[in-house]
């Protein structure tokens, strides 16, 4: 689903952010990207949403190779991917149901099948009967979910979270992170950034560590997923073995 | 990428979908609009009145047409007789002239009616009842069918050449000034028209760029859900609309009430001068073709600030 060959993003300035990142993400596979602040944990994430390009290397998502994306297929490429931020990026004047609603009137779905599919996105984190509420009058973790419903409501292949516990307590990152795996276990591929440690090692799934902009471990861990994915020296990754999902919702 | 269990998606109706977005933004804001009520207000009473003032030239130099054209439309040659030739001479002219290319009609006045009208137009009565004969000469007044100048130069020399003819006497200048007038008052016109558009244009630029900055936070976030730049556009385009329709309805408006304020005094002075005129004002089509340029303007001056500033504005 996603692969960085040799893959580094020096910004204007000069600050090396990744320097020859290389790694495969398997369909349907759960990952953790960790690392310290500044590592460079964001700045891959952005590239694979293209919020940024690499400056050297080659980044494919889906199959397809960002360096040659134009403009015009950086929305399509978007669509298929669920992101869910740590400052949650949402609108703060619109119901959480349009906001929930927004990756599928941006893709011209009906309003029957945007207010189902709403529903059910809503329901499955947890936030069914609060549609029609501000964003501004739910909690943090409240907010954290209408993030996560956004970016799973059009069901994409892939999802990825920035720092998704940031500002949470450990019970609320613990449930967000459950909800995580239940979507990789119906076949979506998950990346999270996170520091959070602890949570990772409660969750034993594989987990790329990043060190001043270097992949320094991407090591997966056996037991509790149906993705046993190990990653050798070279930092490629074996045939996947995986398991059919069935519907996210 | 064998499997993809989660990603199957029947192909909504696209187009369906996207008229039903179309409105949906379109109405929004509309909406919006109506809710800063103060703000677009005063914006557009400033595209109003920038659209106000060619319009109102326009319509001026429409009626100034007319009324020029309704002093009968077409110039008239006044033939003069020999008083020695009499009436006759001038009542075979007219019955002859009238069969002539390029020439509408002819009416004889014989010299009895010339003194009697002068007699009764000038208030020089007394004096002409005192006078021992009648000083006027047999008048025909030929209408020519064609009214450029250098037509009715020929006719006027073929008439000269008539027999017993005495003068002919076109106000060719005085059309002519007339015309090379309202040629100039139409230039006048298109020239504010340009100039005030082009400031609508900016007006409306001006006004979406402040909006779009406004709204700098929402664009960041659906353009990283996947939205397409059509689909950022568009409701700053809807916007950009509303604002030079309602911009065109007030100039409208303004032109109902100025005309009002102008027609008495018009009426008056035309009048003293024994003209009946009624102002006309922009009429239907007048009015839906300002409001049609508003749209335009609107549209175009969106489109202008859309397009330099939506591409600055990417998710950080």
């Amino acid at each position: 689903m996603i692969r960085f060959d040799h893959v580094s993003k020096r910004y204007a300035g000069g600050r090396d952010a990744l320097r020859e990142v290389d790694f495969e993400l398997a369909n349907a596979e759960m990952a953790f990207l960790t690392g310290r602040s500044g590592a460079g944990k964001s700045t891959l994430l952005k590239l694979i949403i293209l919020m940024e390009r690499a400056s050297q290397g080659q980044v494919f998502v889906d199959g397809i190779n960002l360096n040659r994306t134009l403009r015009g297929q950086v929305p399509a490429l978007r669509r298929k991917i669920g992101v869910v931020f740590q400052n949650h990026q949402l609108l703060f004047d619109r119901s959480v149901f349009d906001n929930v609603a927004l990756p599928l009137t941006i893709s011209g779905y009906q309003p029957r099948e945007v207010g189902r599919r709403v529903r059910a996105a809503l329901s499955k984190v947890g936030l069914a009967g609060k549609e029609q509420q501000l964003p501004m009058a739910l909690s943090g973790g409240e907010q954290q979910r209408v993030g996560i419903a956004r970016a799973v409501v059009n069901k994409p292949p892939l999802l990825l979270a920035d720092e998704p516990t940031g500002n949470l307590d450990p019970d609320l990152s613990r449930e967000i992170m459950n909800l995580f795996s239940e979507f990789n276990q119906v076949g979506v591929t998950v990346l999270i950034a996170t520091h959070d440690l602890a949570l990772v090692d409660a969750m034993a799934k594989r987990v790329l560590q990043l060190r001043d902009g270097r992949l320094i471990e991407g090591v997966g861990v056996a037991g509790g997923s149906t993705d046993h994915v190990r990653v050798d020296q070279r930092g490629e990754v074996p045939g996947p073995t995986r398991s059919e999902g069935g519907d996210a919702s | 990428m064998a499997t993809r269990p989660s990603v199957t998606v029947a192909a909504p109706p696209r187009l369906t979908a996207w008229l039903a977005h179309h409105r949906r933004v379109a109405w929004e804001s509309l909406a919006g609009l109506l809710r800063n009520g103060v703000s677009s207000a005063l914006t557009w009473l400033v595209i109003g009145i920038a659209l106000v003032l060619p319009a109102l030239g326009y319509v001026l130099l429409k009626n100034a047409t007319t009324l020029t054209g309704g002093w009968d439309g077409k110039p008239r040659l006044t033939v003069y007789f020999d008083l020695a030739s009499g009436d006759t001479a001038a009542q075979r002219f007219a019955s002859r002239v009238k069969g002539w290319e390029g020439v509408d009609g002819a009416e004889y006045i014989s010299r009895a009616s010339a003194l009697a009208e002068f007699q009764r137009r000038s208030g020089f009565g007394d004096v002409i009842t005192s006078l021992a004969r009648n000083p006027l000469p047999a008048v025909v007044t030929v209408t020519p069918s064609e009214v450029a100048p250098g037509e009715i130069r020929m006719l006027a020399i073929r008439i000269e050449g008539s027999d017993d003819v005495d003068d002919v006497v076109v106000d060719l200048a005085w059309i002519e000034r007339l015309s090379a007038l309202l040629t100039l008052a139409q230039r006048a016109v298109w020239a504010l028209g340009s100039f005030l558009g082009l400031g609508v244009l900016l007006i409306i630029g001006n006004t979406i760029r402040l909006s779009i900055e406004s709204r700098r936070s929402e664009i960041e976030v659906i353009k990283l859900v996947g939205a397409t730049d059509g689909f950022v556009r568009r409701p700053f385009l809807y916007l950009g609309l509303w604002y030079g329709l309602g911009g065109a309805v007030l100039a409208i408006i303004l032109l109902t009430a100025c005309l009002a304020v102008l027609s008495g005094p018009v009426q008056r002075l035309l009048g003293s001068y024994g003209s009946q005129f009624d102002v006309h004002g922009l009429g239907l089509s007048g009015g839906l073709l300002l409001m049609l340029i508003g749209s335009i303007f609107g549209i175009g001056g969106a489109w202008l600030a859309v397009s330099r500033h939506l591409d600055d504005i990417q998710p950080q």
